[in-house]
């Protein structure tokens, strides 16, 4: 009997054994890379085309995929929305089934490129005549990578100075106390602006935003997190060092990190009930998108913009964003280019913007712009802009000043483990477990370790 | 050709074509458990002697990356969290869910109701009790805070100190003990009314009755129930992760909520390092499977089973 058992079990078992082991994907068989006459501004296209990670719900989105949609000449485009699934995409890839096209973040395409998951774009580049000079340096630089561009991207994220007016002026201070360009004097407002009655925290005097904003502070006082060719961490050089114990004093100085992360984590970030109408925070470095936030839901808040600037007063800002990428073994390589290139081009941006306007000035709101990545584009978009009146017009100035001053982090291929590095350092000085010093000597240690080992196997595959 | 031996083939003909229908019947499972759980647990002890990142073909590396793993100061402090927050997860939840369904078995009116609303914040997502721990040991405006305020208390940084964040997510993990609850409860109502009878003829208290006979009575479900939440809490991945980790969370994370599987998670899925993944996951198969050795050796005199003591 248990014989019989184990007889007929030996035929389902098998099978699918069978059916599994075919399960391997390709591997690293990596297909022929296109060349440049695949590519071609004149073709038209067939079939359909996968496009993931993209979301593009709004006008900005909506009009430029209908432009790209009809740039193909035919080809249907499926989009796959949501946000890019890494095990999604790295599985298809593997599996040999990848879509056409992915929307992934800018730090994610050296990571993608050293593991050969995407393929360079210079014969895409070539073949569509693609004019890379319309894209802003930095952008273009978190996109290249061993001196090929691996990907087309689009918008940029910027910082900027924003404050609450009403408390600085209560306080006796102006924007120019909390822009960063004095870092004592910011020390000294996040005192002065800073509610804490029977030592409860009630106001935020000011936030240095930390962990994400460690590399603006860096950079501010003259350091960079990470070496111009991608290889060689510096996260423990004195100035990093130094600008950490300045970003976490400020928290210090109002009662520490887990107060303010508490208030700031009450507050309804994205509503009315935000921090700066209910005058629950002086000043914050802060993302240029959220401008369009607090207009949209608080437009009475006692706002003041700045860009922010280093201890020299120059603006600056750590520039990210998105990017187009081609799978390695996409089936439809031409009308993907095709695609990224239309979604990025100029006249695509102007028309965007131009549907974004008539929205705006249906609801009577203003047109406060948007950063393209495009250097051509903002240009262009920059002349449509209409005014919203005072505070809102300094902001948007300030955000397309700081558009003209921005840095990135140079691609690399561990871009993951390097982020967590430095963040995992600044969080165990924010939680109280370590020293400065000694938290970015560790984080130096391990981001290193991963780029070394990332590089050599770069090297390994590109050899 | 004598009847009996006429009678046998034909009786192993018929358990044949029973044996064949069965086997028909389950062959689905059969399939589903070989593709979906045989097969990955098979393959990910051949991963992890690999260096395999998803995309490339895996590379044999031996036993490197075991050497790794014990060379790597955070795998010991992911166990350290992980072993911190079982220890003090599991007897909690125990002792509460114990509590909950003497206190059910008790009440008279309106059973069915309790029943039903203490199970069901099992319910909730643990995505959402990830944000909701947030929510409600925010060290500012949470409500646990509020209610130590009440009495004096100085409430502490759940989220942001690392002596506190422990005890936040083993508080939070009680929100979800109402499937325990109904367990012990089941486990309380085929308690033999006569014991109890017995006992208040003797003099004896609620107490006493309670150790003496309803403890003893249930140990059995009490023991699983032991096993059970101490392999979960060696696994804690969501609440812990989406608090701590996740998106939601942006760039913040905090040290002493590194549980194993989220440092296991992160090293698959976030650096792509799938082999050291797989090693990672065998040594926490092996670490379960000794956690769970030791439990039954250790508890086992304590658990009465009522048939083998007769």
């Amino acid at each position: 009997m248990r014989s019989a058992i184990v007889h007929w079990a030996v035929l389902p078992v098998s099978l699918a054994l069978v059916l599994t082991s075919c399960a391997r994907g390709t591997g690293g068989a990596a297909g022929p890379t296109p060349s440049a006459g695949q590519f071609n501004p004149g073709a038209t296209y067939g079939g359909a085309i996968t496009v993931m990670g993209f979301g593009g719900e709004d006008e900005i989105g909506s009009t430029r995929l209908d432009l790209a949609r009809k740039s193909l000449g035919g080809a249907q485009v499926n989009v796959v929305k949501g946000d890019l699934d890494l095990q999604q995409f790295l599985s298809s890839v593997a599996a040999g089934d990848p879509p056409d096209l992915i929307y992934a973040n800018r730090d994610q395409i050296g990571t993608f490129a050293s593991r050969g998951a995407i393929i360079p774009l210079t014969a895409c580049v070539k073949g569509e005549r693609i004019d890379t000079s319309m894209y802003d340096k930095n952008a273009l630089a978190q996109v290249t990578f061993g001196d090929e561009i691996w990907a087309i991207p689009e918008f940029n994220q910027v910082q900027i100075t924003m404050a609450n007016a009403d408390l600085l002026k209560a306080a006796g201070l102006t924007i120019d106390d909390v822009n960063g360009s004095d870092w004592g004097r910011i020390t000294a407002a996040a005192k002065a602006l800073h509610k804490a009655p029977g030592g409860k925290l009630q106001v935020i005097g000011f936030d240095s935003k930390l962990p994400e904003f460690l590399p603006l502070w860096a950079k501010a006082n003259g350091a960079d997190l990470l070496s111009a060719d991608g290889r060689t961490a510096q996260l423990n050089s004195p100035k990093v060092v130094q600008a950490l114990e300045f970003a976490v004093g400020v928290y210090t100085a109002q009662g520490g990190f887990a107060k303010v992360k508490a208030l700031r984590d009450a507050a309804d970030f994205f509503g009315k009930g935000n921090q700066f109408a209910r005058n629950d925070l002086g000043a914050m470095p802060m993302e240029q998108w959220y401008v369009n936030v607090l207009n949209d839901v608080s437009p009475e808040a006692p706002l003041a913009f700045d860009t922010f600037r280093t201890p020299q007063g120059q603006p600056l800002a750590y520039a990210s964003g998105s990017s187009w990428a081609i799978p390695r073994g996409a089936a439809n390589p031409g009308a993907a280019c095709r695609f990224a290139k239309t979604m990025t081009l100029v006249e695509s941006w102007t028309a965007a913007a131009r549907a974004r306007l008539d929205k705006r000035q249906a609801e009577g709101k203003p047109f406060t712009g948007v950063l393209t990545g495009n250097v051509k584009a903002d240009a262009e978009i920059e002349r449509l802009l209409t005014s919203g009146g005072e505070p809102w017009d300094a902001g948007v100035k300030a955000f397309y000043e700081a558009n003209r001053h921005t840095f990135s982090l140079p691609a690399n291929p561990a871009d993951a483990e390097f982020e967590t590095a430095w963040q995992d350092a600044v969080n165990r000085v924010l939680n109280g477990q370590e020293e400065p010093k000694a938290a970015l000597d560790r984080a130096q240690r391990d981001a290193q370790a991963a780029l070394d080992k990332a590089w050599a196997g770069w090297t390994r595959r590109t050899n | 050709m004598p009847a009996s031996s006429a009678r046998a083939p034909r009786r192993r003909s018929l358990r044949w074509i029973e044996t064949r229908a069965a086997l028909l019947f389950i062959s689905p499972w059969i399939v589903g458990f070989v593709i979906f759980t045989a097969w990955p647990v098979i393959n990910s002890a051949y991963l992890s002697l690999t260096d395999y990142d998803v995309i490339n073909d895996p590379s044999f590396v031996g036993l490197d990356n075991y050497v790794a793993l014990f060379e790597d100061p955070k795998v010991g402090l992911a166990l350290r969290n992980t072993f911190v927050y079982t220890v003090m997860s599991v007897p909690t939840q125990l002792v509460v869910s114990l509590a909950l369904a003497l206190l059910l078995n008790s009440a008279t009116r309106a059973t069915g109701f309790f029943r039903t609303a203490f199970f069901l914040p099992k319910m909730t997502p643990p995505v959402a009790i990830g944000m909701l721990l947030l929510m409600l040991f925010n060290g500012q405006s949470g409500l646990v805070n509020g209610f130590l305020g009440i009495f004096g208390i100085d409430g502490p940084a759940w989220t942001t100190d690392p002596a506190w964040v422990k005890p936040g997510l083993v508080l939070m993990s009680l929100w979800t003990v109402g499937a325990s609850v109904v367990i012990i409860l089941a486990a309380l109502r085929g308690v033999p009314q006569e014991l109890y009878d017995a006992a208040l003829v003797d003099g004896a208290g609620w107490w006493r009755r309670t150790l003496r006979i309803t403890v003893p009575m249930i140990s059995p479900t009490l023991f699983f129930l032991f096993i059970v939440d101490s392999i979960n809490a060696l696994q804690s991945f969501t609440e812990a992760y989406t608090a701590f980790f996740g998106a939601g969370n942006t760039t913040y994370s905090n040290d002493a909520a590194l549980f194993y599987v989220i440092y296991l998670f992160r090293q698959a899925f976030e650096f792509l390092h799938m082999g050291y993944a797989s090693a990672l996951a065998w040594v926490l198969f092996l670490v379960i499977m000794a956690v769970t050795a030791v439990q039954i050796l250790v508890t086992r005199r304590f658990v009465h089973y009522e048939g083998r003591n007769s």
